[in-house]
Formats: structure tokens, C-alpha cells, sequence
């Protein structure tokens, strides 16, 4: 078998039938991330030594003829925003450039007790805050496709690791598209699950009302693996749902005969990419071909998530972030030791890039007396609307369709002196992180320049099921998931 | 530290909405550096000036959201805020000293202290 193109499943199912070892697996993955990363700067950090000794206990507990996880050898990479015990993590900032965690995010300990081997730490946007890799203190990632195009962001580095064949799994963070949006821009399957599906725990905060950590794949079959491995409550993360959590991969069925698909049609109607646009349209017909009613549905206030978003997500984040001060771990300025709120200061402003700076700016000032009311509370009030509008829809509606982004991806630097610019780019998918839904990135079509598109569904709370049947079904009919980056 | 009697006090041009608001349509180098020190950043001339366009731009793009009608509306800070989250209080095991201390960039382990330059009258 060629591992490097087999499914999460398929190299599980071979290390369990002896047909592979884990340990060839972990060494295919790590021989491709030496060969391609050079040229993609996918990964902040491979753990070899490390990865190596897992696949080499998975290896020796099927020959002691163990009962082995779901996951069991399958090679993984993180987002560099994820906590794993003696492995640094960074959030591609030089505020925790040699942060070396205490302890296990909850997702670790769960991919890891699947079975899993986790090889490396990818990059991402600082902090996360980003569409397009391009915040990373350590440089862009290149996306697979084209590389002097952005491959999305925040999680770029684990969107073009799966596109570029380095893993079958990865994971990445959600706040307000990050899984989704880079999956598009590098022909993947993204997943953000809904609001409190998957602990927190471990995860490096963001905005917290918003922040989700979802897998990334190349099928919407490794996706829903991936999903029943890590969702469940957790004590260490109070926000996760007490909800249970179905086997994902059985809900697999290829049919989408009983299947109401929302259709926002106003939504989409202005600012889409003209072949972004056939390509979603291609992909509606796909489905009502394979059986799926297509309703018409208003969400009248989903024009305004992408202002609501940036005033809650930087709100949140201006909070979180007051943690990195030069006290408890990470970096602190040389030059200023005469005064503590000298030393926070320079720290601060030495250790963050200019986007953090810009969010922390934007959130402090929208909490700050006299504009909490006229900005926060009001997002906070529009936000609640725009749940209502998704509510009503899915009374007509099984799940909603969208672009996942309004144009295919843009070349690197194109976007990086407007920030909001860049902002008006997340439009299609910051409104599941406000009402807290389930979303999913498909592969649909590819730009006259050969990059990729995604299609977005998202569904209501806590029914990935029928999330990943409707993905599943559309690309049972299509073969866009099996093309392959040259690199 | 922030202080938090200190309410900032930022110089706009104004423009009154139906509701009775004020809302910012610019702002000044005088306001991003008040907004820096409530976030403790010590930003440098040139992010001054460059913050205080591009924050101005997303505003300005932000204010639409004071137009739409919201009275009566319930705020959501929270998705899942329903859910019941209490726990027993019982104590667990948690991060040993050391552990903690690990990461500090100057740290003294022996005495279990995070050091940090003068607090008071630096």
C-alpha cells in the first residue's frame, strides 16, 4: 500500500491485520515532512525520537496481541496551539517561543489513548488570529497548491500537512473559521465541531465562547473517526456538553433521500468569486441529484457576523492574553527590570506580533468604560439574533449550505497592509462559531489557477451526524478529495 | 497594573445616534496610546500611527452593528451557558511546584517564587 495516500482507517485497519507497522507508518510521515516542509514551513516543531517510541509500543502491543485503539498507529500533527507534556508549544509567537508545557491538552490524551502517534507541532497564525498563516512569528506557510498562495489560516500549518500528504489526520482550532477556512484553501476536509463538542482543556485560549478544536482529513470518513475520538465531556473543561456522543462513522450511509438542504440565497447573493459562486452551485446540484430537497432559507442578520465577531473574538482575546506578561512562563524584555508594569510593557510589546497587538487593542477598547454598551453589548445582543436566525432556519432546514470562502486563495502578501481586508474574508464562516454550530469544509471544484474550493455545511447543535452523512453522501459523488498537490 | 478608577478619556468627533449613544468616527494618536496602557503595551511610534488607522477602519466598519434593533434582546456571552457546571469541591492533584515554576523566566525554584522586577515605587 502507498501510506502515504491511505486513509487514517486503511493504515489503522494495515497495522492491525500486520500488513504495516506503525513504525513504517511514522517513518513515511516523517520522511515526507523532511522532503516537503523545506518548501510548505508546515511545522513549528517534529518530535521523531518521540513519535517513533509510540509507534514502537503500538507495534510491540499488537505483537503481544493487545486490544489496540481506534487510532492505533495512525500519524498526527497538532496545531502548534495544543499542549503536549515536554513538547513546546509555541502559537507561532515569540511571547512562547521556548514554552515547554506541564502538562497533556485533553485531545492528546485522547488521540493518544486511540492509539494515535502525534509527530509535530504545526504552524499557525499567532495565537491563532488569522486567515492566512501570514501572522506566524516563524513566517507563512506555503500552500501546496501554489506556493506563493496563502493556505489559510489559522491553521495553515495542518491544513497543507494533510493536502501535502505529510499525515492523514491532523488537528486544528475553530474561532471563526480557522479549521474550515484553511481546509478550502488546501482541498481538505475541516471540521469544527459545535460549541463544547470537544474539551478545551490544554488549548491555548483565544476567545473562549468561540475557540473549538476540530479535525482535519481527507475524507469526511476520517473526519467522523477523528470526531468519535475526541469528543466527550471533561471535567477539566466545564464548557464541554454534557451530550452524548454517537459513533460518528456509523452515521456514514451515503444517502441524503430525507435531507432538507437551507439554501441562504440572499446571503450569498453579493461579494462571492464568480467561480467560487459555480462551484457552490455545482455542488447544490450534486446533492439534489443524490436525493437532497433544497429549501430556500433567510438569515437576515448573518451580514453583520463579521463586525460582531471582531468585537466579542477581540474582546475575549484582549482578556486571555493578559496572561503573557514575563512573569509565569515565556518570554521577558531584557531592557526593563526598573519597574514591574515597565517589564509588563516591553514584554509585551517585544514578545506579541502586530495582529495580536491590533485584537488586544480592539478588545480593550471595545470593554473600555463608555463603549462596553455602544460595541460589546450590543455584538453580544446581534449575536443572539443571529442564533435566532439560524434557529428559524433549521425548522426548514436539516443543514445550511455556503461557500466556505467568498473568493478562492489569495497570493501571499496580497492582503497583509488592510486588516480589515483580510476580515471580510471570514464571512461564511464566523456566524457557527457565534451560534456555536457545527460546521464542515469540503472539497468542491478548483479555480481556473488550480487552487482549491471549499463547500461549507454546517448543522444544527450537536447533530454532526447528519453533518458528516451530507458531506459524506456529496463526496461519495465526487472526486475533488482525491486529487493530489505536485510538490 | 491597570487602575481601575482611571476611565479613559478619548477625544472624538461625535456623532449622536437615534438611541442616545456616542459613537467614535476617528481616532487620535492620544486615544491608541490611552487604549496601550490599559492593555500594557508600550507600543512604538510607528504601530501608533498605523494602529490608530487601522483600528479607526475596523470601527468605523463596526459601528453598522449600532444600527440594528435590539431592545428587549438578551445578550448571548455563552452558547452552552444553561448547563449546569458546579462540581463537588473537593481538592484534586494539580501541577507540582517545580512544574509550575518550570517556564518562569526567572524563576526561584528553591524558595518556590516567580521573581519580578520592583512592584512599588519603580
Amino acid at each position: 500500500m502507498n501510506v502515504l495516500e491511505a486513509t487514517a482507517s486503511s493504515v489503522r485497519d494495515a497495522i492491525a491485520a500486520g500488513q504495516l507497522s506503525a513504525t513504517e507508518a511514522c517513518r513515511a510521515a516523517l520522511d515526507q515532512i523532511a522532503s516537503v516542509n523545506a518548501s510548505l514551513n508546515a511545522f513549528n516543531l517534529v518530535d521523531a525520537d518521540r513519535a517513533l517510541g509510540r509507534a514502537q509500543e503500538i507495534d510491540r502491543r499488537r505483537a503481544a496481541g493487545e486490544v489496540l485503539g481506534p487510532l492505533a498507529g495512525v500519524p498526527v500533527a497538532l496545531k502548534d496551539n495544543m499542549n503536549v507534556r515536554g513538547m513546546r508549544t509555541t502559537a507561532s509567537s515569540r511571547i512562547l517561543e521556548h514554552f515547554v508545557p506541564p502538562y497533556d491538552a485533553t485531545v492528546v490524551r485522547r488521540l493518544e489513548g486511540g492509539g494515535a502517534v502525534i509527530v509535530g507541532k504545526t504552524n499557525c497564525d499567532e495565537f491563532a488570529m488569522g486567515s492566512s498563516n501570514e501572522n506566524s512569528a516563524f513566517g507563512p506557510v506555503h500552500n501546496p497548491w501554489a506556493l506563493d498562495h496563502i493556505p489559510g489560516g489559522s491553521s495553515g500549518g495542518s491544513a497543507a500537512a494533510v493536502a501535502a500528504r505529510c499525515v492523514p489526520l491532523a488537528l486544528g482550532s475553530d474561532t471563526g473559521g480557522s479549521i474550515r477556512q484553511p481546509a478550502a484553501c488546501c482541498g481538505v476536509v475541516g471540521l469544527k465541531p459545535s460549541y463544547g463538542r470537544v474539551s478545551r482543556y490544554g488549548l491555548l485560549a483565544f476567545a473562549s465562547s468561540l475557540d473549538q478544536i476540530g479535525p482535519f482529513a481527507r475524507t469526511v470518513a476520517d473526519a467522523a473517526l477523528a470526531l468519535s475520538a475526541l469528543a466527550g465531556v471533561d471535567p477539566c473543561d466545564a464548557t464541554t456538553a454534557n451530550e452524548p456522543v454517537p459513533d460518528f462513522s456509523a452515521a456514514l450511509t451515503g444517502s441524503v433521500k430525507d435531507v432538507r438542504i437551507g439554501v441562504p440565497r440572499a446571503f450569498v447573493a453579493d461579494g462571492v468569486d464568480e467561480q467560487v459562486r459555480r462551484a457552490y452551485e455545482a455542488a447544490l446540484e450534486t446533492l439534489r441529484r443524490a436525493g437532497a430537497a433544497l429549501v430556500d432559507i433567510d438569515l437576515p442578520h448573518a451580514k453583520y457576523a463579521v463586525p460582531v465577531y471582531y468585537l466579542v473574538c477581540t474582546a475575549e482575546a484582549s482578556s486571555n492574553l493578559a496572561r503573557y506578561d514575563g512573569v509565569k512562563y515565556g518570554y521577558r524584555s531584557n531592557g526593563a527590570n526598573d519597574s514591574l508594569k515597565e517589564m509588563y510593557s516591553r514584554t509585551r510589546d517585544e514578545g506579541f506580533g502586530p495582529e495580536v497587538k491590533r485584537r488586544i487593542m480592539l478588545g480593550t477598547y471595545v470593554l473600555s468604560a463608555g463603549y462596553y454598551d455602544a460595541f460589546y453589548l450590543k455584538a453580544l445582543q446581534v449575536r443572539t439574533l443571529l442564533r435566532r436566525d439560524y434557529d428559524q432556519a433549521f425548522e426548514r432546514a436539516d443543514v445550511v449550505a455556503m461557500p466556505t470562502t467568498p473568493t478562492p486563495p489569495f497570493k501571499l502578501g496580497e492582503k497583509t497592509s488592510d486588516p480589515l481586508q483580510m476580515y471580510l474574508g471570514d464571512i461564511f464562516t464566523v456566524s457557527a462559531n457565534l451560534a456555536g454550530l457545527p460546521g464542515i469544509s469540503v472539497p468542491c471544484g478548483f479555480s481556473n489557477d488550480g487552487l482549491p474550493i471549499g463547500f461549507q455545511l454546517m448543522g444544527r447543535m450537536f447533530d454532526e451526524t447528519t453533518l458528516l452523512r451530507v458531506a459524506d453522501a456529496y463526496e461519495r459523488t465526487t472526486e475533488w478529495h482525491t486529487r493530489t498537490p505536485s510538490l | 497594573m491597570q487602575n481601575a478608577n482611571t476611565t479613559p478619556r478619548l477625544h472624538f468627533e461625535f456623532c449622536i445616534l437615534n438611541y442616545d449613544r456616542l459613537v467614535p468616527t476617528s481616532l487620535t494618536i492620544a486615544d491608541v496610546e490611552r487604549i496601550a496602557a490599559l492593555a500594557q503595551l508600550e507600543l512604538t511610534d510607528e504601530e501608533k500611527h498605523l494602529f490608530t488607522k487601522q483600528l479607526a477602519d475596523i470601527l468605523a466598519y463596526a459601528e453598522q452593528v449600532q444600527a440594528i434593533d435590539t431592545s428587549g434582546v438578551p445578550a448571548t456571552a455563552h452558547v452552552n451557558s444553561a448547563q449546569r457546571t458546579e462540581r463537588d469541591d473537593v481538592p484534586r492533584p494539580c501541577l507540582s511546584i517545580e512544574d509550575a515554576i518550570a517556564n518562569a523566566p526567572d524563576g526561584a525554584p528553591e524558595a518556590g517564587l516567580f521573581r519580578v522586577p520592583r512592584v512599588i515605587g519603580g
